[in-house]
């Protein structure tokens, strides 16, 4: 038997319709399929959700933790571009 | 003297709980954390599947019986599940290809059922339909997957293929118990199930490039108690603690 690990997967799942998907961890299999049965078995046994996406961790392109500062950073003394001078009407929700 | 409803129901009860306790007896033997929380997951399901059978054939019986002394207080001749689920696991291959050959009866039996006359059988039967729609996907594809894997994977499933073919006459067999079922209820002749799961079966197999065994001698007799040699070990296992501490509980 080979000892060559299985690629690793990243899983998203939706909890519920309307809500969008989220990360929730990461499992490996040996094709497609399998990841989505993995994440299934893995992820959503105690009824966490009703839909999954599974992506293989290879495909995902991150920003690099170095450039952090100069990525982030910037943003941060922007007050002004956050909503918060507006006043919410009651009964809005999820903003 | 059990109705033949009650030994109906409660040999849907063994078949699930015999079936669970050999795949429980794999826990923490799998390769793959992933398949091994798969593994369990189904036991469980079939579990509770005897649960909900058991419940029933108690209720039937009316005597004041649990789920428990159905599972734990009863000998080996009175279980009367498939002898292909109590067949011991040597590994995974066989564990999936045992899987196969009963889901694939299984299921569609529980979907004649989930339309039968009799309400809570028909309710059991399709809650059940759902779990074992997802197994079969899943162990199907493992099939599939070891059949036309490497020389060894094809090599060891072709080997559990052929030792349980000679268990799968019986999942057809139709006696008097069944036959008053039928008439009673309306649910499916076994033996009517039989053209069905050979053409699934066989193409599942071509699909995994396996042979399908020739046509063979046949085991029977788990359905009247007859069971092979390890069923006793499988007994002596599963209800060793209500056996020596009667009525323990937490």
């Amino acid at each position: 038997m080979s000892n060559k690990e299985w690629p690793l997967y990243e899983v998203f799942i939706r909890s519920k319709a309307g809500l969008s998907h989220r990360h929730a961890g990461s499992i490996h299999a040996a094709d497609d399929q399998m990841a989505l049965d993995h994440a299934r078995d893995t992820y959503t046994r105690r009824q966490e959700g009703v839909s999954l996406w599974v992506v293989p961790s290879a495909a995902i392109i991150a920003s690099d933790p170095a450039e952090t500062a100069a990525l982030f950073e910037p943003a941060k003394d922007k007050i002004y571009r956050h909503p918060t001078f507006y006043e919410i009407p009651d009964g809005v929700e999820n903003l | 003297m059990s109705t033949a409803l009650q030994t109906y129901v409660s040999r849907l009860g063994d078949n699930a709980l015999i079936l669970a306790q050999r795949m429980i007896e794999q826990v923490a033997a799998y390769p793959e954390l992933e398949e091994e929380l798969a593994n369990a997951n189904f036991a469980l399901d079939y579990l509770g599947q005897a649960r909900l059978f058991y419940s029933y054939a108690a209720e039937l019986e009316g005597e004041g019986r649990t789920e428990d002394d159905f599972a734990f207080l009863r000998g080996e001749r009175e279980f009367q599940n498939f002898l292909l689920l109590e067949q011991p696991v040597r590994h995974f291959g066989d564990a999936i290809v045992k899987s196969v050959l009963f889901e694939q009866y299984y299921l569609s039996l529980l979907e004649r059922l989930s339309a039968c006359g009799e309400p809570r059988v028909a309710e059991i039967a399709a809650r059940a339909a759902k779990e074992v729609t997802y197994h079969l996907r899943h162990n199907g594809q493992w099939l599939v997957r070891l059949g036309d894997g490497t020389e060894e994977s094809h090599s060891r499933v072709q080997d559990s293929v052929n030792s349980f073919w000679p268990f799968t006459g019986e999942l057809f067999e139709c006696d008097d118990v069944d036959r008053t079922f039928v008439d009673a209820h309306g649910g499916p002749n076994p033996a009517s199930l039989r053209d069905d799961w050979t053409t699934d079966i066989a193409a599942l197999l071509a699909d995994a490039t396996l042979a399908m065994p020739a046509d063979t001698w046949m085991a029977t007799g788990g359905k009247a108690g007859k069971h092979s040699e390890s069923f006793g070990y499988l007994l002596a296992e599963m209800q060793y603690l209500q056996r020596s501490h009667p009525g323990a509980a937490w």
